[in-house]
Formats: C-alpha cells, sequence, structure tokens
C-alpha cells in the first residue's frame, strides 16, 4: 500500500466565492492524500467538506475561484484537465453520489434508463447489453425485485431504494474514487447500515477509493479508515478512524461531547465553545 | 403515576387513496402523566408523525379516544385545545414563514388568541428560549437553523401550553446544536412543568430526553418500555433490538443479521 502512488492528491486548495462584503474564503487550504480506502470528512453545515467533495470533479461553477498547489488524481492534473478531459473523469473514474435521491434523481425518466445513461455515457454498448448490465447493477446494490425497479419511476420507490439507485448508476462505469456526499442522512438507520455495506464490499472487493462526507461522527468513526475533521474551510485534525474518540482538537472532542449517548443520562449535553483561535491557529 | 396529560386508545388513522384505504396507524394506546416526557420512535413511514398529526388536531381522518387534560377530544377543537397543546415541527427551514418577521410569527398567536400585553410577552419569550432581543424584527432567512429552530419553540411557548408535541425538533441540526436546542428543551420542562410527546428515529436523543417510549413499526406499537431498559440496552421485541443495534454506528458483521 505505502509504496502505491496516491490515488488522489490534494495540496492547499482553496474555494473562493465573491460576495457583496468581498471575497470569501470557503475552503481554506485543505490538504490530504488518499488511498483506495474509506477517508471521513465529517465538520458541520458551513464547514466545508462538501465544496471540498466538489473542487476535486471541478463542479462549483458560482465560485470565483477553486485553487489548489496540486489537484492530482491517479497521476491527471485535475487543474491542468481540458473540460473534455474532465467529462471523461467525470462519472467514469470519479462519481459522486449526493444526499437525496428526491432531488437527484429525474422524476420523468425510468430508474432503468437513467443507469443505462450512465452507462452509454461512457461505453459503446447495445441496448440489451446494457440493458443486462444495468439489472446486474440494481442485484448488486441488493434491491430483490430489479425488474420492477428498472421500470419504476423514481417516485414509485422508497428513499433507501432510490438511494441505492443512485449508488447503482455511480457504480456502473466502475470508478476508481467514489465522492459520497451524505448519501445515507436521509435515511432509516437499517437502511443506512445496508448501503454503507454495499459501499464497504465495493472498497474491499474492487479496491475503490472512497471519500464519504457526513456530519455523523459515530457513524464516520465506526464506518471510514481514516477522518478529516474540518472546520471554518479547514482540515483541523486528521486521524485514524479508530482513534477518534481519542481526539485531540478540543472542536473535535466538543463535537463529541454534544453528542447524546444511548447509555448516557438524561442531563444537559456539554454545548460547543467555539474558540475565534480555530479559525486562525496554525495547524500542526 | 400523576395525573394523565394526554391519554390515547384504539387510536386508528386511515388514509383513502383511491380505491384503497391505508390504515397508517392502527388501534395504538399509550397515556403521559403530566410534566413527563414521552417519545415514539420508529423508521420513516412507521405511523410516529401521522399520531402527532393526529394529536394536534390537523388530521382529522382517526377514529379511537383522545383525550388531553382529561377533556376527550373530537374532530374539531377548540380554540382553548390549541392554546393547551402546541406543536414544534422538524423543519425549521420550512416551517417559520419566510416573510414574516419574528416578532409578527410570535404576534399572530397572541392576535388570534385575543392576548394583551404583546411586547412584554413577546420580550419575555425571546428570552425563555435564549434568542437576543434583537433578534424580534429580523427574518428567518437571516437566521441559523439552530435560532430557526429556538424561534419555532417561542411560537409554541408564547400562548403559555401545557403540551408540547415535537417532531424531530432537532434531526435537521448539527450536532452541536442539536446539544443546545435539547438542553433548551430540558430546562423549559422543568421550569413550566411542560408535558412532552417526542418523536424521533434517533433513539439516543430519546434516551437523553425521555422517561418512556413506543416503539412503531407498521402503524403498530410493538413495545412500550421505560427508558431505563433502552439505557441499559435491553429491549423485549426484536424490532426493538434491532433498532438499538442500528444506533450503535457500523459493523459489518451485524448488518447480515438485520432482517428487513
Amino acid at each position: 500500500m505505502m509504496t502505491q502512488l496516491p490515488l488522489l492528491e490534494v495540496e492547499d486548495l482553496y474555494v473562493r466565492f465573491d460576495t457583496p462584503d468581498g471575497i470569501f474564503e470557503a475552503v481554506r487550504g485543505v490538504s490530504f492524500s488518499m488511498g483506495r480506502e474509506k477517508l471521513g470528512i465529517v465538520g458541520e453545515s458551513g464547514s466545508g467538506k462538501s465544496l471540498t467533495g466538489r473542487s476535486i470533479l471541478r463542479l462549483i461553477p458560482a465560485a470565483r475561484e477553486v485553487v489548489a498547489r496540486k489537484l492530482v488524481f491517479d497521476g491527471i492534473d485535475l487543474q491542468g484537465a481540458t473540460e473534455k478531459q474532465l467529462r471523461q473523469i467525470r462519472g467514469k473514474r470519479i462519481s459522486l453520489v449526493m444526499q437525496d435521491p428526491k432531488y437527484s434523481l429525474n422524476p420523468v425518466m425510468t430508474i432503468g434508463r437513467q443507469i443505462e445513461e450512465a452507462l452509454l455515457t461512457h461505453q459503446r454498448l447495445s441496448r440489451t447489453e446494457a440493458r443486462a448490465k444495468a439489472l446486474a447493477m440494481l442485484e448488486a446494490v441488493k434491491i430483490r425485485d430489479s425488474e420492477r425497479v428498472y421500470r419504476a419511476y423514481p417516485h414509485e420507490i422508497s428513499g433507501g431504494m432510490g438511494q441505492r439507485v443512485m449508488i447503482a448508476m455511480m457504480l456502473i462505469p466502475d470508478p476508481d474514487l467514489m465522492i459520497a456526499d451524505e448519501p445515507t442522512s436521509a435515511l432509516d438507520v437499517t437502511v443506512q447500515l445496508q448501503v454503507l455495506a454495499i459501499l464497504d464490499d465495493l472498497v474491499t472487493q474492487r479496491g475503490m477509493g472512497l471519500i464519504f462526507i457526513s456530519h455523523d461522527l459515530s457513524l464516520v468513526a465506526s464506518f471510514c479508515d481514516r477522518v478529516l475533521v474540518m472546520y471554518g474551510g479547514r482540515v483541523v485534525e486528521q486521524l485514524a478512524a479508530k482513534d477518534l474518540m481519542a481526539a485531540k482538537h478540543p472542536y473535535t472532542q466538543g463535537l463529541l461531547r454534544a453528542l447524546p449517548r444511548l447509555d448516557g443520562a438524561p442531563v444537559d449535553l456539554p454545548t460547543l465553545n467555539r474558540d475565534p483561535a480555530w479559525m486562525t491557529e496554525t495547524l500542526a | 403515576m400523576s395525573r394523565p396529560m394526554i391519554e390515547v386508545s384504539g387510536l386508528t388513522i386511515t388514509f383513502r387513496t383511491g380505491a384503497r384505504d391505508v390504515q397508517a396507524v392502527k388501534s395504538i394506546a399509550f397515556a403521559v402523566a403530566e410534566g413527563d416526557c414521552f417519545g415514539i420512535v420508529g423508521e420513516s413511514g412507521s405511523g410516529k408523525s401521522t399520531v402527532l398529526r393526529a394529536l394536534s388536531g390537523l388530521n382529522p381522518d382517526w377514529t379511537g379516544d383522545i383525550v388531553i387534560d382529561g377533556e376527550a377530544q373530537g374532530r374539531q377543537r377548540s380554540k382553548s385545545f390549541h392554546k393547551k397543546l402546541q406543536m414544534v415541527f422538524q423543519d425549521p427551514y420550512g416551517s417559520l414563514h419566510p416573510r414574516h418577521t419574528i416578532d409578527r410569527v410570535l404576534d399572530e398567536a397572541l392576535t388570534v388568541h385575543g392576548i394583551g400585553d404583546r411586547d412584554a410577552r413577546i420580550e419575555q419569550v425571546l428570552r425563555d428560549v435564549g434568542l437576543p432581543q434583537s433578534f424580534r424584527f429580523r427574518y428567518p432567512h437571516q437566521l441559523s437553523g439552530g435560532q430557526r429552530q429556538r424561534v419555532a419553540i417561542a411560537r409554541a411557548l408564547i400562548l403559555e401550553p401545557r403540551v408540547l408535541l415535537l417532531d424531530e425538533p432537532t434531526s435537521a441540526l448539527d450536532v452541536s446544536v442539536q446539544a443546545e436546542i435539547l438542553n433548551l428543551l430540558r430546562r423549559l420542562r422543568a421550569e413550566k412543568g411542560l408535558t412532552y410527546l417526542l418523536v424521533t428515529h434517533n433513539l439516543a436523543v430519546l434516551s437523553n430526553m425521555c422517561d418512556a417510549v413506543a416503539v412503531m413499526r407498521y402503524g403498530e406499537i410493538v413495545e412500550t418500555a421505560e427508558m431505563g431498559l433502552i439505557r441499559r440496552g435491553t429491549a423485549r421485541h426484536p424490532y426493538t433490538r434491532q433498532l438499538l443495534t442500528a444506533s450503535q454506528g457500523y459493523d459489518r458483521a451485524a448488518v447480515d443479521l438485520l432482517t428487513l
């Protein structure tokens, strides 16, 4: 593992927006590299975690600029890539799963057609071949009644199934890296675990890399290999998921303490006291 | 058990969809004593929010008995009922009128109920929920999610109700903000002797807030348990145990054991 080139290298990433009050830096100097593993990015709303994920695919059109000292995926410089080259990468080699199937699936297109579209964009296949692959992929994400779901429209399936359909759609071109932005937050706890198991198996069986963006610390701690903790657009702490409970940064510690516990007493939860220094301190 | 504040028995809620009737809630029963916090937990579609909507009078398609503070309720609710029982909704982004100031949101309930002394009441309720007075003339989009949920709680509290129905009050919020709102709700219950009925899918939130819990699945209550049992990880019904397992984070081996 250690001798391999990293799958993704991000160094000193900045995302800047123009606002009436001047330039706002939503992501400030984020650096990390990852291999074929499960990397969690946690943080609260506005911490820059989703923007970091989208920057990799250069999918932030409203930003003034997205710049990094280094943004390299599998030896390809994503910053120097043309739009044409990016289209070859987006979906095919790096895919993005978004939070809510209700808004991310096309409501007037059957599930089957949507999955096939993902496939036919990147490969030359006959309709019959595409259909067979789409059905196989639905089964791979543990949809039992794949024929029915193939013909169904998004409103005819449940949220959990919709999420699995989105994952199927993103997996069918066999990507090397999947960026999943809160892929299970809209799901029930039991369904959530099933969807995670599918992702987990893909990482271990296909050697895919996974960036798992989430606000759920306990979930990330139990699911991922490594965790980046973001606050105010920066990575304030980077550690192995199993060490998350022993986090050093007061922000991470504060978040962990604020979580209600199943076996906890019914008393006030410690709230987070935000230290202004967290925004500016020099990070190790 | 002290005086019951909420008594529900044989409550059945039916939705008519085309030719088919769907029983979303099937003859459930529970009681909540005055000053207690009672939780309902379950997954989407289990009927938990539907129960709250029927209790609050938002859904008239129910049969059975609903007794609030000793008074049997019909489909039409009186003005005094709404003064006694108020609801806080899940989404603080959707439940506040985007073009009404906080002042107007809070003032509306007072106008409807013909309550005077409005300035003092609005100032007091803002203090109660920990919002600065300067927020009074702001619009919802100028507030954060947690601040909006404080406004939603203030709106429910301004009529000085006895019962609050809380529908996933923190599930749209970040954990640090969730902790603040849960602490606020706990303090208000203690100070004002309120009775809570809290609906959520998050067992840990219930454990932090409630004395007892009903577990719902497919419109039925499969188990009613003291919260202490849940905290110790012991539950009688297999479905409750499954929820407990699922709440303890990801475990590849445990997933294969889930029966769905």
